[in-house]
């Protein structure tokens, strides 16, 4: 089963032009920015502010939810409107250590409890919050916790061979019922405040501009290793297996291949994937609450994958920069309005652009072929 | 237990009372005018008095005995008495609603000509002011030939018994004819003997009161049967303490009885709600394939219909909402075939395609209400025959919106299975959902079929939108906090069977009250989901899954 | 030639973030607008935003300030509070405004904290909230609970005869906060614990008919029973529909609501809520002058002669006024210079008595009970003497009240009285 998940990853790498593209752009944000920002000084007109930083980072995290979910829906034709669900436990995991960070800082000067536990009369630290001050056990947590709500979750949908439309609506109901979850106080989880109001991490000051750099070029890092990690799946013969169940699930399992195992080793991994870029956007952000968890939040992800052009992965994340890079420029530029422009944007991709944008410059690119 | 605020004139009150009430005021005497003057300048009191000095004044005109206390005093109780700015002379007025108001002489009764709204000044009330005058006007009530408004006073005066309200009580019972009225009357009569010094009254009251189901005769029964901080019985008597102790026993047993039907009525009109909300959906989702993510905001320009109809009449709100029904249906309708047209036809078979565009299109939907009705909530006015509720008894009242939902959810639900199943129309749907190029080579018009069955569907989200707006806020957000609901009642019943919608909505709703009580509502929500992802690992196509290869491998 | 199109992409777009920056000569002064304009809480914060915008304009009129225009930066954070941070410090960073009001939920405004700690800005907040929080870069127009919640009990408590308490409340910070210190002081009363009845419901709670029917059942034991509703937005009303139909009146079950105010009322049918009860530091139906002229001001401004005035538009009003004021004293926009000369700064409020900052950054404020009226505005049954100053820190909660907020002489939003720390924002 292993065996299968290498393959010539290498070789798919060369032939896979975009990939190289947008991973070359990858390094060239993970060089320039730090420089633009610590080396060019402020008033320079080149010069990138804290605040550009935070939305670079934004953009990346929300990329690589992109990814993980391209990776199931473009490869293995599981959609999930729940995968809001993995990134918001990947940031919870991470918000939990941030809070225990925080020690006697915080407002009520506890040195274990956090603020809201104070608030609310906890006696003492619930038995979930255990050991999550350390920063080994929090990142343990931050794969654990949305790989073991995948496996469980998976487990039951695949081998009872929820597909389709049924699989996609019970991802929401689970998403939707953890919202709902979340926002009760009495979950020990900071109901609907969430957690925020953060120090440090691993005693680098959160405030500071150097740590948002760093956690800038980590976030890079870590969207080129999921990436390449994803590539090397969607290439190898699993991947192609991954497809097969995409385009004709039946015939795949009467041909011989496990696809439920198939299909719950992907969901898993691209659920990880999901819970990492979490924990990454928590730090950048400065805040997780249950909102992040909302319905709407999966759909929304889904919809950058659509823009991007599903079954690209590179395809994905541009969705997702794009969409947001065009949210935070309306929702300023055009507060009142810019709904408008986000809904006919969706309208538009799905009715001229199936394959997305990726699509659209390789049908260009076709014809330029065709032409030469 | 509060009192009528007290003096020391409440037997010449009652004598005055049962005089008035005896006598028909037709007798005009020469003190009339001498009573007159008093009692306007005590009425006149009340444009400066403070609440409190309100109800003493409100006492003292009771006590007046003058033939238009009773006129007054409801007028009071109902905001509207009023005094004129320029010469400081109380009117009643006939509705407080209009301009100019048409006045009423306090005294004569009759009518006084009118006055612009801006001359007249209302003489207020609050919350201890209007239960004071509620109270004083039940006592006159209860010669009414209406037996409704006599029992309705006679509840009125329970809720506050006193002795001289107790011996009106007891003058009513010899000539109170009405059935229900007198056991209402003995009721009191029965509460008042639980203070009887003589143990076999107080054995006969308990003996009346065991077949109450009355929350206010359970707590009175149960103060019997208390102990006092020092450890005695607040009642001396063993055999009336067994007899209380029973009675009380009894008097719960009915209450759980009823408050479990309470419960399973709640459950069902959240059930309804449910149903409502999604049965537009089983048909666009269901029978098309399509997933709709602009079904809330259909649901919510129904809503929005709503309130424009009644914008547009609003002398007639009774009505309004039944106008509102097929305006809805059509406003929400033509919106569907507009998108059906323009957009969901090229996605046909794309089911996930359709689910990016119609979120694109919700959210075009929610902003252009708020440009168009601003983002505030606009304001529903519920129809009087849909407020209040139907009262069983004692413990058990309905309440006429849900109870009218309930039954609106069953009529929509016969009426669209009526059209699927008996109507060329419904044929064709049929036939295109099942066989696309079988029914277009027998010459059926799919193109057409198809924005129909979508019609159709969006029509109904705006027929559920106006029950909505009976319930819940109009606003753009309506339609988000109903999506998912739908969603899931759909899945649950089964994709493409309007039966399954209908029996799953139902039960997720008697579910979710069921557990409200022990659960709070977060949890009973969250079991709900729970167990519906857990029943479709059971039953992955639903309660009733679609015969045949049709739900598969979309 | 793919690769150029992708860097060239990647470029522009880096570049949009990073040029934008690019500072533009300081003919106005900017005044940031950071409330939602969609999304949940749009219905509530939309007022507050053209209420903002109409006092940039009135004071543009007037000649500006300091000489310069004012010119208003709104942004849409669409109720999502990731998107607050964000947002605020786009505000902060790029457009560099001079002050910025905004915020209406309490986690929205914990959200922006730490961003307005970290770059220095001002906010002010007009918006009620559960106290237990003083910044050295907020100034807090709205009331804390001991301007709202207390006095609408003692109300209760003196007036009505009230025996018996149903807290109702949205599950989130600010119902949690003031239901607590709401416990404590009943039962420092000698209220029952019995006799109290303390509930939590999600956001958007619309299917109230087991609650309501549970408060019936808590009302009819007997004593004078209340409910002390901190049921936040769209959960309102439904539930005050709910309370009309299963026959619950003010006269036998007063409801007072601390979020409930003209403008919430002017989306539902009033009628069934006539008697019910709001504590709050404003009413439109107040009858002053300066009200009046407010009003018309309103009216003119948006267009429809319809549309009501609430207290949070007051807060913001008075917010408005004493930053102008303050940087009138100061002459400058410098936020460390207006922050000094804000407290001590005094601006009458709409309906009478002055509103003052304090040295823990809240103000003092008169608070009024109304009874709802069938039209949907107030009728005021009961008023505070004079103002109240706002606590910070309430004496009621045992974390809380050893805790002294002063940023004149103790330089501090959190010092402990007892163990003599400052802790939280300026915790070393």
């Amino acid at each position: 089963m292993l065996g299968l998940w290498h393959g010539n990853a290498g070789a798919g790498l060369h032939k896979d032009r975009g990939g190289s593209s947008f991973l070359a752009v990858l390094v060239l944000v993970a060089i320039a920015v730090p420089v633009l920002n610590q080396v060019v000084p402020a008033s320079s007109a080149l010069h990138i502010s804290p605040f550009g930083i935070t939305l670079i980072g934004k953009y990346l995290c929300y990329g690589m939810l992109a990814l993980a979910v391209d990776l199931i829906w473009g490869y293995c034709g599981i959609l999930s409107l729940g995968h809001a669900a993995f990134f918001s436990l990947g940031g919870y995991a991470m918000g939990m250590y941030l809070m225990r960070q925080i020690g006697p800082r915080g407002v009520y000067g506890d040195p274990i409890l956090p603020d809201f536990m104070v608030f609310l009369n906890y006696k003492s630290l619930p038995w979930f919050w255990y050991g999550l001050n350390h920063f080994a056990i929090a990142l343990t947590m931050v794969v654990l916790a949305p790989a073991l709500l995948a496996a469980v979750f998976g487990w039951f949908a695949f081998r009872s061979r929820v597909t389709g439309v049924y699989f996609s609506i019970i991802t929401q109901a689970l998403t939707y019922a953890l919202m709902l979850a979340f926002f009760r106080n009495d979950m020990g989880f900071g109901g609907n405040n969430g957690f925020t109001d953060f120090k440090d991490i691993l005693s680098f000051d959160l405030h500071s501009d150097k740590t948002r750099v760093v956690l800038l070029v980590i976030t890079a890092a870590a969207l080129a290793v999921s990436y390449m990690a994803c590539r090397a799946i969607v290439d190898s013969r699993a991947g192609r297996v991954m497809r097969a169940i995409r385009d004709a699930e039946s015939r795949t399992r009467f041909i011989g291949y496990p696809v439920e195992s198939f299909k719950l080793w992907v969901f898993v991994f691209s659920a990880v994937i999901a819970g990492i870029a979490g924990a990454l956007y928590v730090p950048q952000i400065g805040i997780i609450n249950p909102s992040e968890f909302d319905p709407i939040n999966s759909i929304e992800a889904v919809i950058w994958v659509a823009v991007g052009g599903r079954g690209t992965l590179y395809g994905a994340i541009l969705g997702a920069v794009l969409v947001n890079y065009a949210k935070t420029y309306l929702t300023g530029a055009f507060p009142e309005v810019w709904l408008y422009a986000l809904g006919a944007l969706f309208v538009f991709v799905t009715l001229f652009l199936p394959r997305g944008i990726i699509g659209l410059v390789k049908a260009h690119e076709q014809e330029r072929g065709k032409d030469q | 237990m509060k009192h009528l605020p007290s003096g020391g004139h409440k037997p010449l009150f009652m004598l005055l009372l049962a005089l008035w009430v005896a006598v028909p005021v037709r007798a005009q005497s020469s003190s009339q005018s001498a009573s007159d003057s008093s009692f306007l300048s005590t009425l006149g009191e009340l444009r400066e008095a403070s609440y409190s000095d309100k109800a003493g004044i409100v006492e003292r005109l009771s006590q007046s005995g003058h033939p238009s206390i009773r006129a007054v005093l409801v007028a009071f109780l109902e905001d509207r008495l009023y005094f004129r700015n320029d010469d400081q002379k109380i009117f009643i007025v006939k509705s407080a609603e209009g301009d100019p108001l048409t006045l009423i002489d306090p005294l004569s009764l009759k009518d006084a000509g009118s006055a612009p709204a801006d001359s007249l000044t209302k003489i207020g009330t609050n919350n201890g002011l209007r239960r004071t005058l509620r109270t004083t006007v039940a006592h006159f009530a209860l010669a009414s030939p209406d037996a409704a408004v006599r029992l309705a006073a006679v509840q009125d005066m329970l809720r506050s018994l006193d002795d001289a309200t107790v011996a009106l009580l007891r003058d009513r019972m010899g000539v109170e004819t009405n059935s229900r009225v007198k056991k209402e009357i003995a009721t009191g009569l029965a509460l008042a003997a639980l203070d009887d010094s003589d143990t076999n009254a107080r054995l006969n009251a308990i003996a009346t009161l065991k077949s109450s189901v009355s929350q206010d005769v359970r707590n009175k029964l149960a103060v019997l049967i208390e102990k006092s901080p020092d450890g005695s019985f607040t009642e001396h008597d063993e055999t009336v303490r067994r007899a209380a102790t029973n009675a009380v026993e009894t008097i719960d047993r009915w209450r759980t009885f009823y408050s479990d039907i309470e419960t399973l009525f709640f459950g069902l009109s959240l059930g309804s709600v449910l149903v409502l909300i999604a049965i537009g959906l089983a048909i666009t989702f269901g029978v098309m394939g399509v997933i709709n993510m602009a079904h809330g905001e259909l649901m919510m320009l129904g809503a929005y219909t709503t309130f424009a109809v009644q914008s547009a009449m609003p002398g007639h709100i009774g009505i309004s909402i039944l106008v509102a029904i097929p305006a809805a249906f059509i406003v929400s309708g033509l919106t569907g075939v507009l998108m059906e047209r323009t957009i969901i036809r090229f996605l046909y078979g794309r089911p996930l395609e359709t689910l990016l565009a119609t979120f694109g299109v919700s959210l075009v939907l929610q902003q252009t209400v708020r440009s168009i009705f601003s983002a505030l909530n606009r304001s529903v006015v519920t129809p009087e025959w849909m407020s209040g509720s139907l009262r069983l008894n004692d413990a058990l009242a309905i309440t006429y919106n849900r109870l009218y939902i309930v039954i609106f959810t069953i009529i929509v639900f016969s009426l669209i299975l009526m059209v699927l199943k008996r109507t060329r129309i419904g044929l064709d749907i049929r036939a295109v959902s099942q066989n696309r190029a079988m029914a277009k080579a027998m010459g059926i018009r799919t193109e057409w079929v198809d924005a129909a069955t979508f019609g159709l569907g969006s029509g109904i989200a705006g027929v559920a939108g106006v029950a909505l707006s009976q319930l819940t806020n109009v606003g753009p957000n309506l339609g988000q906090s109903y999506i998912i609901d739908s969603f899931m009642v759909v899945v649950f019943g089964g994709v493409g069977n309007l039966w399954g919608s209908l029996i799953g909505g139902l039960s997720m709703g008697v579910v979710n009250e069921l557990l409200e009580p022990f659960a709070g509502a977060v949890l009973a929500k969250i079991f709900v989901l729970v167990a519906l992802i857990l029943f479709i690992q059971i039953r992955p196509r639903g309660l009733f899954p679609q015969a045949g290869r049709a739900g598969e491998d979309k | 030639m793919k690769r150029n199109e992708f860097l060239m992409t990647a470029w522009l777009l880096i570049a949009g973030i990073g040029f934008s920056n690019v500072a533009t000569a300081q003919a106005t002064i900017k005044v940031g607008v950071l409330h939602s304009l969609s999304g949940t809480m749009a219905i509530s914060e939309t007022t507050l935003k053209d209420t903002v915008l109409m006092m940039i304009d009135a004071q543009n009129k007037k000649g500006g300030l300091l000489g310069k225009k004012l010119e208003p930066v709104v942004v849409d954070p669409a109720s999502d509070w990731p998107l607050f941070a964000e947002k605020a410090a786009q505000l902060l960073e790029k457009d560099k405004v001079a002050v910025t009001f905004g915020c209406w939920t309490s986690v929205s405004r914990k959200s922006v904290l730490p961003v307005f700690e970290k770059d220095n800005g001002l906010l002010f907040y007009p918006v009620q909230y559960e106290g237990e929080e003083s910044s050295k870069n907020v100034i807090y127009t709205g009331a804390a609970p001991n301007q709202q919640a207390i006095p609408a009990v003692d109300y209760l408590m003196k007036e009505v005869g009230v025996k018996r308490w149903v807290l109702e409340g949205t599950d989130y910070v600010y119902p949690r906060t003031t239901n607590k210190i709401l416990e404590a002081y009943l039962l420092a009363k000698g209220v029952a614990a019995a006799d109290i009845s303390i509930n939590y419901t999600p956001f958007g709670f619309s299917n109230w008919q087991s609650r309501v029917a549970a408060i019936k059942k808590f009302g009819s034991a007997g004593k004078k029973t209340a409910v002390v509703s901190t049921i936040n937005g769209d959960a309102n009303v439904p539930f005050y529909k709910e309370l009309g139909n299963q026959k619950i009146s003010a006269e036998d079950i007063p409801v007072v609501a601390f979020s409930v105010g003209e403008e919430e009322l002017s989306g539902l049918d009033a009628k069934p809520l006539v008697g019910h009860l709001a504590a709050w530091n404003y009413f439109e139906s107040i009858k002053t002058p300066a009200n009046t002229a407010f009003i018309n001001q309103w009216h003119t401004f948006i267009k429809n002669p319809k549309r009501t005035t609430n207290d949070p538009m007051e807060a913001t009003y008075i917010g408005f006024n004493l930053w102008v004021k303050a940087v009138q004293k100061a002459q400058s926009t410098e936020v460390e210079k207006v922050l000094a000369a804000l407290v001590g700064t005094e601006t009458p409020n709409l309906t009478g008595g002055i509103a003052k900052v304090l040295p823990n950054h809240h103000i003092t404020k008169p608070v009024y009970i109304g009874e709802v009226k069938a039209d949907g505005q107030f009728n005021v049954v009961w008023k505070s003497a004079g103002t109240v100053p706002g606590d910070a820190w309430s004496d009621f909660l045992p974390g809380s009240k050893d805790i002294d907020a002063d940023w004149v002489t103790l330089k501090c939003g959190n010092y402990n009285r007892v163990t003599k720390k400052c802790s939280g924002q300026n915790y070393k």
